[in-house]
């Protein structure tokens, strides 16, 4: 690592305070690159296992004009994907590392992927709950990265931001129609933000009190991220809440409640132990989705060799 | 002679044959799209999983175009027919219903690429030959269908031909992809079929040449095929799922896909 009194470091962080974009040919520091592939391919490798939660639901969509919409919404979720791995692409090049590399590390636990997107999906309720609420939770995140000092990352999510928009319209629509709707499809509705609220307050990491981790530090420090964890969950409770209950639902947490004066959010803290078990691929579909994931990888080889063969000169 | 444009009142005597003929492309869709759709996620690899989604995205758009027509004719809300139709009155060829692989989307699915890639070709071709007679069809909703979609399919041909020359270049995939063909060949008797109908489709101009679709789909992918050099397995006509016999493949296809619409068809989805 350089040491952070060279001159190469203190120019680098001038940058980072004036406010630069760094771009993927720029000099940066070792740790700088390292915890934008951290981010990166967590954000990348989660929307790809992010898209089998709401596939479950995609051939079995109710309607002609649902099954477009959820089929485009998770088309858009794989495409995030690929331009996020990408962006780490680039980042791993100089450490030799590519694609693959992060598949193998998903595979072997060591790359870890968004905590929502362990939990199971057993109505069509939660096809438009992880559209509404779910990508609500990240757009909230993702808005906040758009001002990354990374510059690859940062056009990403503008581009990525602005399709969540859509999904969140899309989840939202579904929602609405379910409220609307039978006691039936009501009651899967409840059913489904009961079974969902510990995973969006998990959503944002644990609460940092006033202990800041030695990754959120530097993160802050590089301009990476601007906000802690705890500012993104209160934001998500302001925007959300009353809009969950402007539907008639109820949200499993009677402690729930906003200072009037603060503003700030009172809510029952989820279990964060639980939430530690299903990062590491302990949850209730970890495995059952990390095996088709697999499973599909591994069939897909030979197809991605064929790809890989140096194309003939066209005759 | 070019037959009359029909705008809306279609003669009693050719309703049935334009009624069936929609069902045959507005179900061939359906199932084309409902498998391309139980890739999603799972294709080889990512760039083509957005490619693939959007070829399925197409073809359930061209579903719903077709059963639009069928629900201006009175037939019953376009999601009822696409949803609640027994087996017995599905009319979609055999070849699009046949499952991607042994397992399901949701578990061990064991898909099969090549399967895939023979299967979506050699439906192209015969969906670009049919839209071209559509084209001129006399009922002018369907002709102004048609001349919408065929824009879109070329694409998605040459998407799949693209995969076929890159896979006959390697050993390896060429074996695959020559099994897979033959598999294929083996239940594409009815793909060229157009039911019941076929002497009405051709008399009304609804579908002008309808009888001359397997022909002429056999012969644009032999040469095809030939040029890459794999061979085709010569099929004869059927017309079994132009007639509504279908395979267990269908049934297990229509439980999924209608799972939710069917638990209260009453309600808004």
């Amino acid at each position: 690592m350089e040491p952070t009194d060279s001159l190469q470091y203190q120019q680098f962080m001038e940058r980072i305070n004036r406010g630069d974009r760094i771009e993927a040919e720029d000099w940066m520091p070792d740790d700088y690159r390292q915890q934008l592939i951290r981010l990166i391919s967590m954000h990348g490798i989660s929307e790809i296992m992010g898209a089998l939660p709401e596939k479950e639901w995609v051939p079995k969509a109710p309607t002609l004009f649902r099954k477009l919409a959820i089929m485009a919404k998770v088309q858009d979720e794989m495409g995030h994907g690929q331009l996020l791995i990408r962006v780490a692409e680039d980042l791993m090049a100089p450490l030799g590392k590519n694609r693959e590399d992060l598949m193998e590390d998903l595979f072997t636990g060591r790359l870890k992927f968004h905590n929502v997107f362990h939990m199971a999906t057993p109505t069509w309720a939660d096809a438009g709950v992880i559209g509404w609420l779910v990508d609500g939770a990240a757009i909230i995140t993702q808005g906040m990265s758009l001002s990354c000092s990374y510059g690859p990352y940062a056009r990403a999510l503008a581009r990525i931001v602005e399709e969540e928009g859509f999904h969140i319209q899309h989840g939202e629509s579904i929602c609405m129609e379910l409220a609307e709707g039978t006691p039936v499809q009501r009651q899967m509705l409840q059913e489904s933000l009961e079974r969902w609220w510990p995973a969006l307050l998990m959503f944002f990491g644990p609460p940092e009190g006033n202990q800041l981790s030695t990754h959120q530090q530097k993160n802050l420090d590089y301009k990476i991220r601007s906000k802690t964890n705890e500012e993104l969950r209160q934001k998500f409770l302001t925007k959300y809440v009353p809009r969950i209950r402007s539907l008639g639902l109820v949200i499993p947490d009677p402690t729930l409640s906003q200072d009037p004066v603060t503003k700030v959010w009172q809510y029952a803290q989820p279990d964060w132990t639980l939430f530690r078990q299903i990062v590491n691929n302990q949850g209730p579909r970890s495995q059952a989705r990390l095996g088709l994931r697999q499973m599909s990888y591994q069939e897909g080889q030979w197809v991605r060799r064929v790809l890989a063969m140096t194309t003939p000169a066209a005759v | 002679m070019a037959a009359q444009p029909i705008d809306r009142d279609v003669k009693p005597e050719w309703r049935d044959a334009l009624v069936d003929l929609l069902f045959q492309l507005a179900d061939d869709d359906l199932l084309v799209a409902f498998r391309g759709s139980e890739w999603l996620g799972l294709a080889p690899h990512v760039e083509e999983d957005v490619a693939l989604s959007s070829l399925a995205q197409d073809e359930m758009g061209h579903a719903a175009m077709y059963f639009g027509l069928l629900e201006s004719l009175g037939l019953g809300s376009r999601d009822d027919l696409a949803h609640l139709r027994p087996v017995a009155e599905r009319r979609n060829a055999i070849m699009v219903e046949l499952k991607n692989g042994p397992g399901t989307y949701l578990e061990q699915p064991h898909y099969d690429w090549a399967f895939t890639i023979a299967r979506a070709f050699c439906y192209d071709v015969m969906e670009s030959l049919r839209l071209e007679r559509l084209k001129s069809s006399s009922y002018v909703p369907l002709r102004d269908v048609a001349r919408k979609i065929s824009g879109e399919e070329k694409y998605h041909l040459l998407h799949h031909q693209i995969w076929i020359r890159r896979m006959a270049l390697d050993p390896d995939a060429k074996t695959r992809l020559q099994a897979a063909f033959h598999r294929v060949a083996q239940d594409a008797g009815d793909l060229g079929s157009t039911g019941a109908h076929t002497a009405i489709l051709e008399e009304s101009g609804l579908l002008p040449d309808a009888s001359g679709l397997t022909r002429a789909w056999q012969d644009q992918v032999q040469e095809f095929l030939s040029l890459q050099g794999l061979s085709w397995t010569p099929v004869r006509e059927t017309s079994t799922g132009r007639l509504g016999k279908h395979t267990k493949d269908l049934e297990d296809a229509l439980d999924t896909l209608s799972e939710v619409y069917r638990s209260d068809p009453l309600a808004r989805w």
